[in-house]
């Protein structure tokens, strides 16, 4: 069978606190990340991302110890984003304990980034995350500074681009959907995923179980990250894993063990 | 508490791996001192990366010849992704690169399609359950307690061909092309996944190797 969908917990932080915006604005403040991620990890979720949306240098030391926190007693990938612009901040994230880095900004800025880190850390390593915001149909611009700042450069181009310099995975966030719960832009998805060789996270709207079934089927997402969703217990994660086996959509299935 | 000696040679995140451990009642010494590699009770090659990479960090610290020591005293050893790859002779990995010789067979590129000629996503990356191949039994091996179709997180664009069909422990298919999701040499074991990253599950299997001696 083919790799089993993911299903991964989108944590955005800011200083120390879980946020959560619409669009990537307006945030609110839900609380301490380390209780949510564990929280969702015991639930069973397959992998968390941390993306911390303010990255200011003068912060990062709380998102160094979240991640380091969190690795203690979570046993599962840990993807980490937010301000990370050379090899030696990439270097930093994972020696406290992440898996995977996430680049956005840093890579929109200078390509060659994907490339450093994808050569010094390995492919899998090496997450490019994707702002995408819808100009005409069947279009899309890169975005960055949690969709603040356009880049005129075409999503289709850049993801295409990030595949050849070396990334291993795309985080691929629709701005338009993201916090909405209204659920995912599929055609933005699709039209990633059919692109590029590599496996396609699709972040940004997921409400309800119909749309992640909607962009595992019609999107063709390889994982999908859950975030408003399960930090405001409208579903918690055996909810989404039982109801998408139910519907036919290859999920991890628990087996039960001793530990 | 057992000792588990794990392989420093620059490359990856030892974090995680050093987490596991240590939550399944381990301490755990990271080294690249050949000779505490030789004398450890417990060896861990943990890795991430590529294979040439990988060979070049250990060679640069002497440690070949010291981990093939170590793997004569029959002393449990575990070699994770990267790690267990190395265990073999061989891997095609940008060239003919020569690797630690613990299990005969070689490393190749996972099929860029599935069994059916339609291309599929490379790296593999995600929870796929791995089962016995045919005339195995994971009892007495570190898959004992282990349920068979229990899923397990992989990452990795190569895969470990083992010569022997005995050396072959537990099997994973991704879109029909075989996988080789661990091996076993007496007490050499090999993961492709990572058991320190796929939950309870995976820890289970860590405990399972720290209970051999």
């Amino acid at each position: 069978m083919a790799s089993n969908i993911r299903i991964i917990s989108r944590l955005d932080i800011k200083g120390p606190n879980l946020i959560k915006g619409i669009h990537l604005e307006g945030l609110r403040k839900l609380g301490d990340p380390n209780q949510f991620a564990k929280e969702y990890y015991e639930q069973g979720i397959d992998e968390i991302i941390y993306l911390d949306i303010v990255a200011s240098l003068y912060e990062r030391s709380s998102l160094l110890s979240i991640v380091r926190r969190t690795t203690q007693d979570v046993f599962i990938p840990i993807t980490v984003g937010g301000g990370i612009r050379s090899v030696d901040d990439a270097r930093e994230i994972l020696r406290v304990g992440a898996d995977k880095v996430a680049v956005n900004t840093a890579a929109v800025k200078r390509p060659e980034l994907v490339h450093e880190i994808s050569q010094k850390f390995g492919a899998q390593c090496m997450v490019l995350s994707i702002e995408a915001k819808r100009t005409a149909p069947g279009k899309w611009e890169v975005y960055y500074d949690n969709g603040r700042e356009k880049t005129g450069v075409d999503v289709l181009e850049w993801a295409q681009r990030g595949c050849e310099l070396g990334a291993g995975e795309i985080l691929l966030t629709s701005v338009d959907m993201e916090g909405t719960g209204r659920g995912f832009d599929c055609e933005l998805t699709s039209a990633v995923s059919r692109l590029v060789p590599i496996p396609v996270i699709a972040s940004g709207g997921l409400g309800t179980v119909d749309d992640f079934e909607q962009v595992v089927k019609v999107g063709q997402a390889d994982a999908v990250a859950v975030a408003g969703a399960l930090h405001y217990k409208k579903l918690n994660v055996w909810d989404i894993r039982n109801e998408a086996l139910r519907r036919g959509i290859h999920v991890r299935k628990e087996v039960p063990c001793q530990q | 508490m057992p000792t588990v000696t794990v392989i420093d040679y620059g490359i990856g995140n030892l974090m995680s791996v050093a987490r596991a451990f240590e939550h399944c009642g381990a301490s755990i010494e990271l080294t690249d001192d050949p000779r505490k590699v030789e004398e450890a009770d417990y060896l861990v090659l943990p890795g991430v990366g590529a294979f040439a990479d990988g060979m070049a960090g250990l060679a640069e610290r002497g440690l070949i010849d010291s981990i093939k020591a170590f793997a004569d005293k029959e002393r449990p050893f575990l070699g994770i992704c990267l790690g267990m790859q190395m265990m073999l002779d061989e891997s095609e990995e940008f060239g003919a690169n020569d690797g630690l010789g613990l299990i005969p067979g070689k490393v190749v590129a996972i099929p860029s399609t599935g069994s059916d000629g339609t291309p599929h996503k490379i790296p593999h990356i995600g929870w796929n359950e791995i089962t016995a191949p045919e005339c195995t039994s994971w009892g007495n091996t570190i898959l004992h307690d282990t349920l068979d179709r229990t899923p397990f997180y992989f990452v990795h664009s190569f895969s470990a061909v083992p010569e022997y069909q005995h050396h072959r422990l537990a099997d994973c298919l991704y879109n029909g092309a075989l996988i080789s999701a661990a091996i076993r040499n007496n007490n050499m074991y090999g993961c492709q996944f990572h058991p320190e990253k796929s939950g309870k599950a995976g820890l289970q299997i860590i405990q399972s190797f720290l209970s051999k001696v």
